[in-house]
């Protein structure tokens, strides 16, 4: 069951449960962060609409820097904007920023230690029509292998708008992950969010001991609530799950603890299995408590058009794929 | 400037080779070619144009010198060292393990760089930045430099140019470039691996004031800088004329020397040599060595 302190949507399991971007949350809470701190710059190669963007631009245009088309520039210009005392968030697609300015990401803003917030928009498989190209599938990889980088995976626009607020207080360079699609709301304002703090949302009822723990992170959190909703009413499987939003630092004490309670763990992410949030998690549990895991995301392929759920369906992200995935590490479980 | 200046910017300039060739026969690795041909701009900036205080790096109204090319640090190290930023002897550590001097500058370890660098092709998006950030808060007013060294090399990079296109359209007039133009990079001739002339040409195409100097004449340099000073509606690049490895002639022109460090005995010998010219300033005076 949902679990009451989280104060999670109560709509959360209706058919017409509100669904929102979680490139709109960022938006927001750019805003508000920016409303809050004068300090607060924006940064944007040619995309301030689709990024969300818009909302800082047009109440603050003195803080704004249109970039252009030109993503290695977006992240050096923040280092040197953010060497002056600014807090720079710059905005692109995901795929460009940080897929094609990798490196003056590395070098100009980790390296330098300066406290950059990298916003890519149009994270995951989700993005659909656009095709392969667009559909950036590797950005946690990438990101969560950079020293001092802190990467945030949001899993609707409320927690967006939390995370973006939060890593406006930090000195630390810290990438945010945002998809396009709409994406059914989870949380409320009232729900806790702490970079670095994985949230438990769902538990067996009565305080049973559940059998899988399913750690999810993104968009794919719903999903993940909605198959553990389903077993529940199967009334065969007890599961936990875990919303993973900070990938990194890894909330080690929260998923040894989840691995330590039911020995078998399924990870959902919209990202490539090699490196993402599953792979921060088995390199977790192999040193704490090794324990079998299956890993649900994109299999070392790239994407193609069409809608979000026939590619979610079509690389085995779906609700089934995590069903099944539940019932595989269970026979693996010792 | 008068003569008194532009001999004491010689002297210092000539202090600051001897210190990199030192610290490049010690190292065993690095750049030669471009720390040597920097050496008199260093000395002009240091010693003479910037705003700075090297017991109080952090000074807010400091003028700020980001180095692109971090590969020619060996003059920017030899520079703050002769500058008071930290003791020489500090110099011979250049490259070591846990050593101040990292092989391209890193802040983590000698904070008073404005920026860690080595990478080529960022360093002036990085000034950019911090031109547009001072632009922010105090307008035209600010009396602050922004001061970005760059190779001819890095010009190749692509990264490069989408700085200098956004500096031309904020219209930085805080912001003054230094171009090395010693003609060559690590493979070769820059003109050979890849043509960049017309230069000043493209440049000026990006809206940028654009000046071209000899990089080894103090007048020359000066007068550059303080024109740079008062252009008051576009960024300044002043593209210095170098020749690399300037002070060591056997080295001298030759983009052989631009990644390495003098490490066989001839070699040694041949900069040493060089080094004790450099030192009795051609004879002209006794070194302090003899």
């Amino acid at each position: 069951m949902i679990i009451k302190d989280q104060n999670l949507n109560p709509k959360l399991f209706d058919k017409d449960v509100e669904q929102v971007p979680i490139r709109k949350g960022f938006g927001e809470g750019l805003l508000r962060a920016a409303e809050l701190d004068k300090r607060i710059v924006g940064l944007c190669a040619d995309l301030v609409e689709s990024t969300q963007m818009h909302l800082f631009k047009e109440k603050f245009p003195e803080r704004y820097v249109e970039m252009g088309v030109a993503e290695q520039n977006l992240a050096s210009v923040a280092s040197g904007l953010a060497a002056m005392g600014k807090i720079p968030f710059i905005t692109s697609y995901a795929m460009f920023s940080p897929g094609r300015n990798w490196e003056q990401i590395r070098t100009t803003i980790c390296y330098n230690n300066q406290p950059v917030k990298i916003a890519g928009s149009h994270a995951g498989i989700s993005v659909g029509p656009d095709g392969g190209t667009h559909q950036a599938v590797e950005d946690l990889a990438i990101t969560r292998v950079i020293p001092r980088m802190v990467v945030i995976s949001p899993c609707d626009s409320i927690e967006a708008k939390k995370a973006t607020m939060a890593a406006a207080k930090t000195k630390d360079p810290t990438y945010i992950r945002l998809a396009r699609e709409k994406t059914p709301v989870i949380t409320t304002d009232e729900t806790p969010f702490e970079i670095g703090k994985a949230q438990l949302l769902f538990e067996p009822a009565g305080g049973a001991r559940a059998d899988v723990g399913i750690i999810a992170t993104g968009a794919l959190v719903y999903k993940a609530l909605k198959v553990a909703d389903e077993l529940e009413k199967d009334g065969k499987v007890k599961v936990k799950v875990l919303n993973l939003s900070t990938i990194k630092p890894l909330d080690e004490d929260a998923v040894w603890r989840l691995a330590h309670e039911t020995g078998a763990i399924v990870t959902v992410e919209e990202h490539q299995i090699a490196g993402g949030m599953g792979s921060a998690v088995s390199e977790c549990l192999s040193r704490h408590y090794p324990a079998p895991i299956e890993f649900i995301g994109v299999k070392d392929l790239f994407g193609q058009s069409g809608t979000p759920d026939e590619l979610l369906e079509y690389y085995g992200m779906g609700e089934r794929h995590i069903k099944e995935a539940v019932k595989k590490v269970l026979l693996r479980k010792k | 400037m008068d003569d008194q200046k532009i001999k004491l910017l010689a002297e210092k300039a000539q202090l600051i080779r001897q210190s990199i060739i030192e610290m490049l026969i010690e190292a065993k690795s690095g750049h030669t070619a471009g720390p040597l041909d920097m050496a008199d701009i260093f000395s002009y900036l240091y010693f003479h144009a910037l705003k700075h205080d090297s017991k109080n790096p952090g000074w807010e109204y400091r003028d700020r010198v980001v180095l692109s090319n971090g590969h020619i640090c060996p003059v920017l190290y030899a520079t703050m060292a002769h500058a008071g930023y930290f003791p020489t002897d500090e110099m011979k550590t250049l490259r070591k393990f846990g050593s101040k001097l990292q092989g391209h500058p890193h802040r983590d370890f000698l904070p008073a760089l404005e920026t860690s660098s080595g990478p080529l092709g960022s360093g002036l998006s990085q000034a950019v930045g911090m031109a547009i950030g001072e632009k922010m808060d105090f307008g035209k007013t600010s009396s602050k430099q922004f001061v970005c060294l760059m190779s001819d090399g890095e010009l190749d990079c692509g990264n490069s140019w989408e700085a200098m296109m956004l500096a031309g359209k904020e219209k930085l007039q805080n912001l003054t470039v230094f171009v090395d133009r010693n003609n060559i990079q690590i493979d070769g001739f820059t003109e050979d691996i890849m043509p960049l002339n017309p230069l000043a040409d493209k440049w000026r195409a990006f809206n940028w004031h654009v000046q071209e100097v000899d990089g080894h004449n103090f007048r020359a340099i000066d007068g550059a800088y303080t024109q740079a000073l008062a252009v008051f509606d576009r960024p300044s690049v002043i593209i210095a004329y170098t020749i690399p490895s300037k002070g060591i002639p056997e080295f001298e022109r030759q983009y052989e020397w631009h990644g390495k460090p003098p490490v066989t005995a001839e070699d040694i010998s041949t900069a040493r040599e060089a080094l004790h010219i450099v030192r009795t300033m051609g004879g002209k005076v006794k070194g302090e060595h003899e």
